[in-house]
């Protein structure tokens, strides 16, 4: 039996140790917004935060995870109020395909809670390990730049236009 | 009687028209985590996991096959191999060739052998590692150079002539000839293939699969089972990605989740891990191009004889229509008095070819750009007046090598205004002025045009359905036969309906593409989704509002002609009543609120025994300005800024459409710079994973990024508010970086001498191909 504090939450799931924190979140607690991308953590669609900090839950046995706290997707808003980085993306556009994003955003909300103000470079710095295949990195950039800055700068779905 | 809901309120003023840079539909959900993929759909009580075994070697006689180690594994519950298939075997999706299972041959390292069903996928995937195959290894044709020398085709070879080339290139003031090479590339969509199946009554069977080909799933799922297509049911809401790797590569883990769940009598789910997906599944075509061209003074092209071969694989495919794709784009912009343009369909013992963004067309432009490229070098000109100095004209010069005639004349103005927009000229003195100071790092600029044809060589593909129910409250339920892969279908298509009732767009939900909602659908592919399903949809949405029209007139006593759908209203002579409240008078009026759409492409036909006819409805254009820079020590490169100017048409939605460009710009620059498929010599692929296999990153997009969409460029011919597809045209753009790094490299001999840059121009073909000039500035001096 492992204990984990999930979302605030502290849930006991009856697996073996080694198994992935990405299967037990997935499978065993149900919650399917984190990604199976390529099981080598090296594509960054199963992000989530432990402690705070971005993990590649394919490649992280959930034993690790013992005790600490995991926050994922599910729970980055706040009720109904969305994190600002995931506001931002709506408000830029970002996803296409959308498979890659929880992970996308989870690694920059880990990034903008460490650094308020990401240069360029830090952002390619912090966010190189996750790869969208759609292509939409310049408007993740924008939308952690407008996540950082906490204004909205572009609001698509406000455009109205008579009959 | 039962009582009417209550209506759905109005707006008074309403989002979501086409045309209006809307947000995709499944924005909130996309940031939420609560899009449903096929992995997330909660799973039904007593499924299974499927798997699959895998070749270990290229090209064998399969001797022996013993798998009891894999029945008797833990919690295995089925096992099948060829032997065990009830019906069709062979799912090849046009010609034969694609064997479900493996039946006593394997053609490529990574065929699927047999398939196994078992409690758990960690079981299931544990199981069929154990298998103890004996093979009879059989000689291997694995490169496009040996199997091209021996002639191993999939599919006979085509050509398309237009006048006497090998006159116009030899009475030619100049010449050039040359071989090209041109790489894969693999789709590496973020979500896997993946299908759940679940058996029902009457042997039925409903397939949750991850395709862009529902109708064809369906089909040969059916085939398989040994069932009529009725009983058979594939449904997509989304996938995480597609880029044509689910056009037809879906089909193999639909048919087999289904059979285990056939004999099991259980769902099952089949989803492969990363590297078996990436072995087992076809990629884009690597091509290679063989040219002999003739050329003015000027450069100006007079004729040319190309040989365009494709690798196929071990089987066709799509591979004729890839290669014929190829074929009518290795023009791009460029007239060609005198051609002969011949496409050979290579076998080789590898994973079999498949559809990519593009499907061929991005290998033929590479190459006549590749070839406009060595002109530049050898008459000493700016490439890109070369360019602009051979494209298609009004007059004498508008017709293709395979006879379609250009009617609307857009590159020349487009590149006019990017090269303006992008300074292309004050940049190009600006890189010479840079390069001449630096010795070892260079910089390098192009700008190179698309031109895609739009529409599906395959007549028969140009159709589509859609079925649009009006419920009593006023909302709105659209199905169409497209799938949602992140391109923004659904928003688009709903646009259109919400513009033809004047309504909402939060009134029209869009539901998931099924195939007993719309039958006998085309591929989501070959850039038509909005294109086709848009015009079934709007088909749809008049019929309803035709005889919304004609009930209003007669009940409210008004002409039908001064009726108007908008706000989410209806105008009736002075009256105003809402969209809901009319539709509630309607149903109580007997009128039926459910229609179905349809639409097939008009003016297209072409004659493959003549090679000549108008293959394409319109063309999409666009053009990309790329600025990079090299270091000639170590041939590490970088991006330093792109312009892109591209023809939509009127846009369906502006924020959609850029992203489709933004994303094509960067898998085209990805194809043609990181993303290199590297095998072993017993046929293996090694790159089977995102360690080894480089798409780009965020640190490889460039940091200063233009795109615009050509203003004031409606389409002329009538398609869905006369706008153009989006999907596929942009990746092409990419070409602009390969031309860059090629013109930086020239920079070290002066422009003088034609650097030889394969495809992918990674850091080690670039640094090769500095030697090389390096050695032929050395000979000069």
């Amino acid at each position: 039996m492992v204990t984990l504090q999930v979302n605030g939450k502290t849930m006991e799931v009856d697996v073996s140790p080694d198994t992935p924190l990405l299967w037990v979140i997935r499978e065993n607690l149900e919650m399917t917004g984190t990604k199976f991308g390529c099981g080598i953590a090296q594509c960054g669609a199963c992000t989530v935060h432990l402690d705070g900090s971005p993990v590649r839950s394919c490649s992280l046995p959930v034993s690790v995870a013992q005790g600490r706290s995991v926050t994922t997707i599910e729970g980055l808003a706040d009720g109904d109020t969305l994190h600002p980085v995931q506001q931002a993306w709506i408000d830029h556009q970002v996803p296409q395909c959308g498979y890659c994003q929880s992970g996308q955003i989870m690694s920059a909300a880990a990034l903008l809670a460490r650094n308020a103000n990401p240069s360029d470079a830090e952002i390619d710095g912090a966010m190189s390990g996750n790869i969208c295949r759609c292509g939409m990195y310049s408007r993740i950039k924008d939308a952690i730049k407008t996540a950082a800055s906490g204004v909205q700068v572009f609001e698509p779905a406000q455009e109205v236009q008579n009959g | 009687m039962r009582k009417l809901p209550d209506t759905r309120p109005a707006h008074s003023l309403i989002s979501g028209r086409a045309g209006s840079a809307t947000r995709h539909e499944s924005a909130h959900k996309h940031v939420s985590g609560d899009a449903l993929y096929v992995d997330d759909i909660p799973e039904p009580a007593g499924m299974l996991y499927g798997y699959v075994g895998l070749s270990s070697i290229a090209h064998a006689t399969l001797k022996q096959m013993n798998l009891d180690a894999v029945r008797t594994a833990p919690g295995v519950m089925d096992v099948v191999t060829a032997k065990d298939l009830p019906a069709l075997t062979d799912i090849g999706p046009v010609f034969p060739g694609d064997h479900l299972l493996a039946e006593g041959k394997v053609n490529f390292h990574g065929q699927v052998l047999f398939a196994v069903a078992a409690t758990s996928q960690d079981a299931a995937r544990r199981a069929a590692r154990l298998a103890d195959v004996k093979y009879e290894a059989q000689q291997a044709d694995l490169t496009l150079e040996s199997a091209l020398a021996q002639e191993h085709f999939v599919r006979p070879t085509h050509t398309q002539r237009r006048g006497d080339a090998d006159t116009a290139i030899a009475t030619a003031p100049n010449r050039l000839s040359g071989h090209f090479k041109i790489g894969g590339q693999e789709q590496m969509y973020l979500e896997g293939q993946i299908a759940l199946s679940i058996p029902g009554e009457d042997g039925s069977m409903l397939v949750h699969s991850s395709t862009q080909h529902p109708a064809e799933t369906q089909k040969l799922v059916a085939e398989v089972l040994g069932l009529p297509m009725s009983l058979v049911t594939v449904t997509v809401r989304r996938m995480g990605g597609a880029f044509g790797g689910k056009e037809t590569n879906a089909n193999q883990w639909a048919c087999l989740s289904a059979l285990l769940a056939r004999r099991t009598g259980r769902p099952v789910k089949l989803r492969l891990a990363r590297a078996d997906d990436m072995t087992t599944t076809g990629k884009r075509h690597p091509f290679h191009s063989d040219y002999e061209v003739g050329f003015d003074d000027e450069g100006r092209i007079l004729g040319l004889n190309l040989k365009l071969s494709g690798n196929c694989g071990h089987s066709p495919d799509l591979s004729d229509a890839i290669v014929d794709r190829a074929m009518f784009h290795a023009d791009n912009c460029y007239f060609l008095p005198a051609a002969r343009i011949i496409g050979n369909r290579v076998k080789t013992h590898t994973a079999s070819n498949t559809a990519f963004r593009g499907f061929g067309g991005p290998q033929g432009m590479l190459a006549i750009e590749q070839i406009i490229e060595n002109i530049a070098q050898a008459t000493g000109q700016d490439a890109l007046d070369i360019r602009q100095r051979n494209f298609y004209g009004p007059d004498g010069r508008n017709v293709t090598h395979y006879g379609q005639t250009i009617e609307q004349h857009i590159i020349a103005p487009l590149v006019a205004r990017l090269t303006k927009t992008s300074e292309y000229r004050q940049r190009r003195e600006a890189v010479r002025a840079f390069n001449s100071e630096n010795a070892i790092l260079k910089r390098g600029l192009a700008l190179t045009p698309v031109k895609f044809g739009i529409s599906f060589t395959v007549q028969h593909l140009n159709q589509a359905g859609a079925l649009l129910h009006v419920y009593t409250d006023g909302s709105i339920q659209l199905n169409h036969g497209g799938t949602e892969m992140g391109q923004g279908l659904y928003t688009k298509v709903a646009q259109v309906v919400a513009s033809e009732f004047g309504v909402d767009l939060s009134s029209i939900t869009c539901t998931a593409t099924r195939t007993d909602k719309v039958p006998n659908t085309s591929p989501t592919a070959a850039s038509s989704g909005s294109d086709l399903n848009g015009m079934a949809a709007r088909d749809a949405a008049r019929k309803i509002r035709q005889r919304l029209t004609e009930f209003a007139a007669e009940k409210f006593a008004v002409p039908a002609e001064s009726i108007q759908f908008a706000n989410d209203h209806v105008s009736l002579g002075a009256q105003r009543i809402t969209f809901a409240e009319l539709v509630q008078q309607a149903y109580l009026g007997r009128i039926s609120l459910s229609a179905t759409g349809y639409y097939r492409t008009p003016k297209i036909h072409y004659d493959r025994a003549n090679a000549s006819g108008r293959p394409f409805f319109y063309y999409a254009y666009g053009a990309a300005c790329s600025e990079v820079l090299i270091d000639t020590l170590t041939g590490e490169n970088r991006v330093l800024r792109v312009d892109i100017c591209q023809d939509v048409g009127q846009s369906l939605n502006p924020v959609l459409d850029i992203g489709q460009i933004e994303g094509g710009f960067i898998q085209g620059m990805g194809w043609l710079t990181t993303e290199e498929l590297v095998w072993n010599e017993q046929g293996r692929l090694l790159t089977n994973n995102p360690a080894s296999y480089k798409i780009p990153t965020i640190g490889d997009t460039p940091p200063v990024f233009n795109v615009e969409l050509m203003p004031d460029s409606p389409n002329t011919e009538a398609t869905i508010f006369h706008s153009k597809a989006v999907g596929e045209p942009p990746l092409m753009l990419g070409i602009s970086v390969w031309a860059a790094l090629r013109d930086a490299v020239a920079s070290i001999g002066e422009h003088r001498t034609a650097p030889l840059l394969d495809a992918p121009a990674t850091p080690e073909r670039i640094l090769a191909a500095c030697d090389q000039v390096r050695a032929a500035r050395g000979e000069r001096q």
